[in-house]
């Protein structure tokens, strides 16, 4: 069963020795189950601090976050979340990260539809042939697909996705986004992406959420209406380009309001 | 997959390519040791030194041999072995608890920080005398000096590599659902095993330097004891046999560790 993600009037305040920074200020969302969801919008908008609120790394100053009815506070494997540094265990092998997840006490209790073969995961994602090797010998693209399928052994409801492809060359993110598309083809998950790339938000998503900053509020919700599978020829169909310049405009918008506070502030 | 066997082939010849490297340096050990040792009978033969104060290196290999045969060699070794040893994974194990404690809870650290870089300072060898008074001239001063030695240089390699851990893989534990024990357990040790290891490389230095020290809290047997001894009756042969020993033995512990640290940490990301 998928879930969707009810994000309920979500404040985040930081106070500090400079005064207070209001980082999101009442977002709401609701986010329908396999939804694509891209979160763009210029530094400092928040959109990593959603993240990591939903990810129930930090407590919300106000608001709350249910997904499918259930509040979220804490981190959990309902919630894959993958991190733009991979975050994959160096001292383990691909297969051993993989696995992680499923030798937890968390996830050998829970339904059959968790842990099924590891094998399957590591082929999803194309890494077969690399079963034992360690991180330290993969490239950046191939540590990120360990990150995904080890993400995917605990059959999340939620995929979290922190700017995954940002370290990665063009090719590379091109190859790693048309990849992800079609590992969700097979195996369906709600996902929530925050990404600088206005081109990388409108191929991949369903809907684009561009986010102003200071304070962080959801400024507009851009719906892709090209259907899935998605290849990358569509990036220069003109229906594309259309949707991509209508994002692009408003992220310029705020990108300028952004400069204009800093150099004025 | 033609990759495959081309990888492969690639790889039998770095492996071959590494094992010359480290026949080589081998090769240049023992060339650089001979080379002090003709240094140190030219020194002698030319008069540099006095001969018979500064004993040849033959009758540093005679002394060796005499001390073998008759078994004070290894009584010696055994007792300076034996009290390193001890004092060594007494102050590891310690150092690994006060490490984490120090590490993990910032309000430990702040109380303890300042005593430890006080006691940090401070050479073991200078508590010799108060051991001697509180412990008498059994084996207990000298092993407690010897933990001390150890206990304090580990303490901070283990409590800094606490306070770096990445907090990262942390939280990449916490979201496929791991409950502290297995973070500790599954993410934190495994990281910090090659700190460790590093840790008892520099205890067993410090121990083994400090040794020949501890030895002077009235010992019979133990190299340092067995250096004394010879200091006392003039005899040089044994006592830069002590000398010699005491840096071979250090030299190949250290070798030992080092050997175990490349297979433990085969996983890290090296500069070199």
């Amino acid at each position: 069963m998928q879930k969707g993600i009810v994000i309920d009037h979500i404040h985040m305040t930081y106070t500090g020795i400079a005064g207070s920074f209001t980082a999101l200020e009442d977002i709401n969302l609701t986010i329908e189950p396999r939804e694509f969801i891209c979160i763009v919008g210029p530094s400092g908008c928040g959109k990593t601090t959603l993240l990591n609120i939903l990810a129930g790394f930090i407590d919300p100053t106000s608001g709350h976050v249910y997904i499918d009815d259930r509040e979220i506070r804490e981190p959990g494997p309902d919630r894959g979340v993958v991190f733009q540094q991979y975050a994959v265990f160096p001292w383990l092998t691909v297969r051993q990260n993989v696995e992680f997840g499923c030798t937890l006490s968390a996830n050998r209790r829970s339904s059959d539809e968790t842990c099924r073969t590891i094998d399957h995961f590591i082929e999803l994602v194309g890494l077969k042939n690399f079963e034992d090797s360690y991180p330290k010998e993969l490239s950046g693209g191939m540590k990120q697909r360990v990150a995904i399928a080890r993400a995917y052994a605990v059959n999340p409801d939620v995929l979290l996705m922190d700017e995954p492809f940002g370290a990665l060359d063009a090719q590379t993110r091109q190859f790693m986004q048309e990849s992800l598309l079609k590992i969700l083809d097979q195996e369906k998950k709600t996902v929530f992406f925050v990404t600088h790339g206005v081109e990388e938000a409108t191929f991949l998503a369903s809907r684009v959420v561009i986010m102003s900053t200071n304070p962080g509020r959801i400024r507009e919700v851009i719906p892709v209406e090209i259907p899935y599978p998605r290849e990358a020829g569509i990036k220069t169909t003109p229906e594309f380009i259309r949707i991509r310049a209508d994002i692009e405009k408003v992220v310029r918008e705020e990108f300028q309001k952004q400069k204009d506070r800093s150099s004025n502030g | 997959m033609g990759d495959k066997k081309e990888d492969k082939a690639i790889e039998k010849r770095f492996d071959q390519k590494m094992r010359k490297e480290r026949m080589k340096k081998v090769g240049y050990f023992f060339v650089s040791f001979a080379i002090v040792l003709f240094v140190w009978e030219m020194c002698r033969a030319l008069g540099l030194v006095n001969p018979k104060l500064f004993p040849s290196v033959l009758a540093v290999g005679k002394s060796f041999v005499t001390m073998s045969r008759d078994g004070s060699l290894q009584t010696h070794m055994y007792a300076s072995f034996m009290r390193v040893l001890v004092g060594f994974s007494v102050g590891i194990v310690l150092a690994i608890i006060f490490g984490f404690l120090i590490g993990w809870f910032q309000v430990v650290r702040l109380l303890i920080d300042p005593v430890i870089n006080f006691f940090r300072s401070l050479p073991p060898i200078a508590l010799i005398p108060l051991m001697i008074i509180f412990f008498g001239i059994g084996e207990t001063p000298k092993i407690i000096v010897l933990i001390y030695a150890s206990f304090f240089p580990a303490l901070v390699v283990i409590y800094q590599s606490i306070v770096s851990l990445d907090p990262i893989y942390i939280r990449a534990g916490r979201t496929l659902g791991a409950t502290d024990m297995e973070i500790f357990r599954r993410i934190i040790l495994p990281q910090l095993v090659p700190h460790i290891i590093t840790a008892c490389r520099v205890s067993l230095g410090v121990c083994w330097a400090t040794l020949v020290a501890a030895e002077l809290i009235a010992a019979q047997k133990g190299i340092g004891a067995m250096m004394v001894e010879a200091q006392n009756f003039f005899q040089m042969a044994p006592l830069v046999l002590g000398i010699v020993m005491i840096g071979a033995i250090s030299l190949i512990m250290d070798g030992i560790v080092r050997a175990v640290e490349r297979r433990v940490t085969a996983w890290q990301e090296k500069l070199s």
